[in-house]
């Protein structure tokens, strides 16, 4: 098995070999390695990625917005993906960004799972017919089965409004069986916990 | 009294940090006094005789247990060579995450010996390999085997009987990467593990050669004598793979830096120094003047850097036995005043090393805070503003943009990774190919460059927004952000320049190991010794922390 040291440094340095910068390469080594350790085919897709920039072109982007639409070629994943989390403060305003011809989709993931991090939001992303949920670069939640995806139109990313996934009942009725653990107060220890015997108007 | 940390444009300068020695705080010292309560066994010691074979060495404490997995493999003269390009080596050796099994020790034979291009797992945490002294090695035998005891001095001005020519740790060619063992309590800093491999690898070169002179003349052969066992450590060549982990490690760089200068500034603003503790610190002195007579070197950059020292050491002493008041209130401040003032860098900076030794409470609370977790400063602050980036630059890189890179003897060297063995190599960019393939190591430069491209954008311009046009310069921004709370990351020095002395940033490294007798063999690889003088496996429950000057004694 190799080490997830050797899959970052390996990812790193084949991107930089294939003509990005050496900070971009450094977040695609960061990347690569989230993705292999959430059990995600992050080397697989990075290397036949890399070998189709040769001879293929690819759209960078630079600024995103929610419609992101590349008519002739496909976008850079790396580029989309180091833009997004670059202007995430920007983009969350945004309901929904989508992204239409996009090439290798799954190379965005991780820098979407870093996004949810820097901005301490939850991130959706639909991606074709699988969901993924970034839960703040902690966990990545998907029913995604790891096929080789080259190209998509249907890539759209929503963010959370960190709202709670039960409802007010639900709350309520755990909040009663967690009273359990508590005991009732005697007279005499509530006239010795803080700030008993005083006015508070002093 | 408060006093100032020294100033890091002044001590991150490449000739200073070439003049760094080891001290309390070093890791190969912490490692001993952290894991002095653990029980040492040697588990398996099957070797032939010629001393080929297999060993183990357990390390245990309570549930935990480490073991170092030799074998000693037979080499003839013309493959021993220390350079890494070597294929072959005397002995090769793994730390292994508990105890191997008997399946364990087989798969292990058949990677552990070929090294780089064995695998490792993620049950092994440090991999290395190790030759013979061949001098050292024979002498021993020979005079073991005929019952006698070798010469302690003269094996003290060697030092060892094994050289190693690498160790590798976190996530190398398959090992454990550093996550899995960052937390465990017993892990209090940097290279714990690394060192302890190193420590019983030195345990095995003796056992192996009191064994290979038993069974050459079992009637007449003697054990090593223990203060001579002793006062063997473990050699050492390292050449320019080490260099450029001080620049890519900027964090941990500082935390190492950070915690010697702020031992010092503890040590020079106490108030009333004990005499007790003075004395100690002088005995230290005298008896680490041993350690330099016999530091040994043919190179001239070091000879006079010894010469110097040695000097300074004659005068710095008659200065404490005839000028100085022992009595005089800020003892410490007062000399570490006139060291500066009369010394050289090499003898300051051997001085404050020693300045450490009196101050276990000092130095135990520094020690723990010499490891770094740099991933949690990788993201760059993108919502931050040029204005910020510029004065960061401005505060932090003052000296360096004062450099000009138009000038071709400025820029006269560059770093790659070579195609042979992927270590770090340095060439020079006018008479060798590959600078295109440049490694981004050049931080003055490229930090110069960011400076001027940012020198006419709006001081509100988004970080976020300058590099969605200058992601070529995104490693330069994210090092300025990087460092921008840790005031000893960042050599204050071009690493690339004509007058590159690469053996001053392995110095550097290396002194914070603990090494002793820098011995550089060229401006780009050096000799070195560990654990010289260290207790001996079975002595770690009592043993003093001074040993490391009293490997003559």
């Amino acid at each position: 098995m190799r080490s997830f040291s050797e899959i970052e440094t390996i990812s790193k340095r084949a991107s930089r070999g294939a003509g990005f910068s050496w900070g971009v390469s450094e977040e695609i080594g960061k990347s690569i390695r989230l993705l292999e350790m959430y059990g995600l085919p992050g080397i697989l897709y990075l290397k036949n990625y890399l070998e189709q920039i040769s001879n293929h072109n690819f759209q960078k982007i630079t600024l995103i917005s929610d419609e992101n639409i590349s008519n002739n070629i496909p976008y850079c994943p790396i580029s989309v993906g180091v833009n997004f989390m670059d202007q995430t403060h920007n983009l969350e305003k945004i309901d929904k960004i989508n992204f239409s011809n996009l090439a290798y989709p799954l190379l965005v993931v991780p820098f979407l799972s870093r996004s949810s991090e820097i901005i301490g939001k939850k991130i959706l992303l639909n991606l074709e017919n699988f969901k993924f949920l970034f839960n703040y670069n902690q966990s990545i939640f998907s029913n995604f089965d790891n096929s080789l995806i080259t190209k998509t139109s249907k890539f759209l990313i929503s963010f959370s409004q960190n709202e709670d996934s039960f409802d007010k009942i639900t709350w309520d009725a755990l909040y009663k069986i967690s009273q359990k653990t508590f005991v009732d107060e005697t007279e005499s220890s509530k006239k010795t916990s803080a700030g008993a015997g005083l006015t508070d108007n002093d | 009294m408060q006093i100032e940390l020294r100033d890091p444009k002044k001590i991150m300068k490449l000739k200073r940090l070439g003049s760094f020695h080891q001290s309390k705080l070093s890791f190969l010292r912490s490692f001993l006094r952290e894991f002095n309560s653990w029980d040492y066994k040697r588990e398996l010691f099957e070797l032939d005789n010629d001393g080929y074979g297999v060993a183990v060495y357990s390390f245990k404490k309570e549930q935990r247990k480490y073991s170092l997995v030799c074998f000693a493999n037979k080499l003839d003269d013309n493959e021993r060579s220390d350079r890494v390009i070597a294929t072959k080596w005397d002995a090769s050796f793994t730390l292994y995450d508990g105890i191997p099994t008997k399946k364990d020790i087989e798969r292990l034979s058949l990677n552990v010996p070929r090294q780089e291009i064995g695998r490792m797992t993620y049950k092994e945490l440090t991999l290395s390999r190790a030759n013979k002294s061949m001098r050292a090695f024979n002498y021993v035998v020979e005079c073991l085997s005929n019952g006698n005891q070798p010469s302690g001095k003269k094996l003290s001005e060697i030092g060892y009987l094994y050289r190693t020519t690498a160790v590798y740790g976190s996530g190398k060619f398959g090992l454990a990467d550093r996550f899995r063992i960052k937390n465990r309590p017993e892990i209090h800093g940097p290279f714990r593990l690394e060192m302890m491999l190193v420590y019983f690898v030195r345990q095995f070169t003796i056992d192996q050669v009191n064994f290979i002179s038993k069974n050459k003349n079992p009637r007449k052969a003697v054990e090593l004598d223990k203060n001579i066992a002793r006062s063997l450590g473990i050699g050492n060549s390292t050449g320019l793979g080490m260099a450029p982990f001080i620049v890519n490690h900027p964090i941990l760089l500082n935390n190492w830096i950070l915690a010697r200068e702020t031992a010092l500034k503890k040590i020079r603003e106490i108030r009333n120094v004990k005499q007790g503790d003075f004395n100690y610190f002088f005995e230290c002195l005298r008896n680490s003047t041993n350690n330099i007579n016999t530091w040994n070197t043919d190179n001239d950059y070091q000879k006079e850097k010894i010469k110097d020292l040695k000097v300074d050491l004659i005068k710095f002493i008659k200065y404490l036995e005839e000028e100085l008041d022992t009595k005089k209130e800020y003892l410490f401040n007062g000399i570490f005043n006139w060291v500066d003032a009369n010394l050289t860098e090499e003898s300051i900076e051997y001085v404050v090393s020693l300045f450490l030794e009196p101050y276990d409470e000092i130095v135990d609370e520094l020690s723990l805070t010499m490891s770094a977790d740099e991933d949690k400063f990788f993201n760059i602050p993108v919502e931050r503003k040029i204005e910020d980036l510029r004065d960061l630059i401005e505060k932090n890189y003052s000296e360096i943009l004062d450099i000009d890179f138009n000038n071709d003897k400025n820029i006269q060297n560059f770093w790659f990774i070579s195609k042979n063995k992927e270590e770090p190599r340095v060439a020079n960019r006018f008479e060798e190919i590959g600078s295109e393939l440049e490694q981004p190591l050049a931080i003055a430069r490229d930090v110069k460059s960011l400076y001027s491209r940012i020198k006419d954008l709006k001081n509100s311009m988004t970080i976020s927004r300058f590099l969605t046009d200058n992601n070529d310069l995104r490693h330069a921004v994210r090092r300025v952000f990087m460092i921008e709370k840790f005031p000893y990351s960042e050599i204050q020095d071009n690493i690339i320049g004509s007058e590159l002395m690469p053996i001053d940033m392995l110095r550097l490294k290396l002194s914070f190991f603990g090494a002793c007798k820098f011995d550089p063999r060229s401006d780009k690889w050096l000799r070195i010794c560990m654990f010289q003088g260290a207790p001996l496996p079975d002595e770690l429950k009592k043993f003093k922390d001074n040993w490391i000057y009293n490997s003559l004694n």
